[in-house]
């Protein structure tokens, strides 16, 4: 499975929740496919993805927050899926798109060969963790997971490989205040 | 949210018990301030407490994420190894603290114990008036 198929598929299975993606390919590849006012894009601070997912989604828990990050921000900050176990949000579905590497910078390998993510989020608490090798059990998986009373972890397994996209070009302020103005409205 | 430290102690059992607030505990103070992010955006006025050490932790998470992005927050700092007077492991960031704040370019405020009301208050006034993260730093003592 590619990862620029994956974000397609987790993109036509949003609605109205609340995207907070991962600095590097994900989010450039995300922003190619599909750029949402819901949508905010982690330029810097690697690793915080998931806090940022968690602070959002503690703020509106009658909103859904789907985190989308890659192994590498996931492994940077493993304790944060111990911090969101305990903090126990209902509205969380964190997706980690695993291909091993650190793709942006050029390949270098992950602990994600041997450290098993999925294990990992269902021991820290997470309601639901589970791996999907293929489009169609990721989109099983995402759509029960969106409409579950609870956190969610999906682990995909993805090939190394990136899509040919620019950066993304919104200006950090603009895409803050966008962001903000669909948070206030629900 | 935040990270503990002796010094923060009651003040984050104060926030665990009192019902108005939501203390969420991190791991890591730039978890913490991660998360202060989001809830930031998401409508709520978030504060950072953690010991100074974890300023060291959250250099990059204030220059790409709280600063970048303009994030005002509370960051309750407190200050290990303040005039040398402590355990040895905080003495260098002690003497490191005033100086790291001065470099980021964060309004910083170091509490005293006779005008902490006042100056706390004027911090969430600067704030919440131009926006930007502010900084308290907290020696041992100040607040019991």
């Amino acid at each position: 499975m590619r990862r620029f198929d994956a974000i397609r598929v987790i993109v036509d299975c949003l609605g109205d929740e609340f995207v907070v993606a991962c600095n590097g390919m994900i989010n450039r590849e995300l922003f190619a496919i599909g750029d949402r006012e819901r949508n905010f894009y982690m330029l810097g601070s690697m690793g915080l993805a998931s806090a940022i997912g968690l602070g959002v989604a503690l703020a509106k828990p009658d909103s859904k927050v789907v985190v989308l990050a890659g192994d590498g921000n996931v492994l940077m900050s493993l304790g944060t899926l111990a911090t969101i176990g305990k903090a126990s949000p209902r509205n969380l579905v964190h997706v980690v798109l695993d291909n091993e590497c650190h793709e942006s910078t050029g390949g270098q390998e992950t602990a994600t060969s041997v450290a098993k993510l999925d294990v990992v989020a269902g021991a820290c608490g997470f309601r639901c963790s589970e791996r999907v090798d293929s489009l169609e059990s990721l989109k099983r998986v995402l759509v029960a997971s969106l409409s579950l009373d609870g956190s969610s972890f999906i682990h995909v397994k993805v090939e190394r490989g990136r899509a040919d996209v620019p950066r993304v070009s919104i200006d950090p302020l603009e895409m803050r205040d966008r962001f903000m103005k669909e948070l206030a409205s629900v | 949210m935040g990270v503990p430290c002796s010094t923060l102690g009651s003040i984050i059992n104060f926030l665990s018990e009192a019902g108005e607030f939501e203390y969420v505990p991190a791991t890591r103070e730039d978890e913490a301030i991660g998360i202060a992010a989001g809830a930031y955006m998401g409508g709520k006025t978030p504060a950072v407490l953690m010991q100074n050490s974890g300023l060291g932790v959250s250099v990059n998470a204030l220059a790409s994420l709280v600063l970048l992005y303009k994030l005002p927050m509370l960051l309750i700092v407190s200050w290990r190894g303040y005039k040398g007077e402590d355990a040895s492991e905080h003495l260098s960031m002690g003497e490191f603290l005033p100086g790291l704040l001065r470099v980021m370019n964060v309004s910083t405020t170091v509490l005293s114990e006779e005008g902490v009301e006042g100056e706390v208050r004027d911090s969430v006034q600067l704030m919440k008036e131009r926006g930007i993260p502010v900084v308290q730093v907290l020696r041992r003592g100040v607040v019991r």
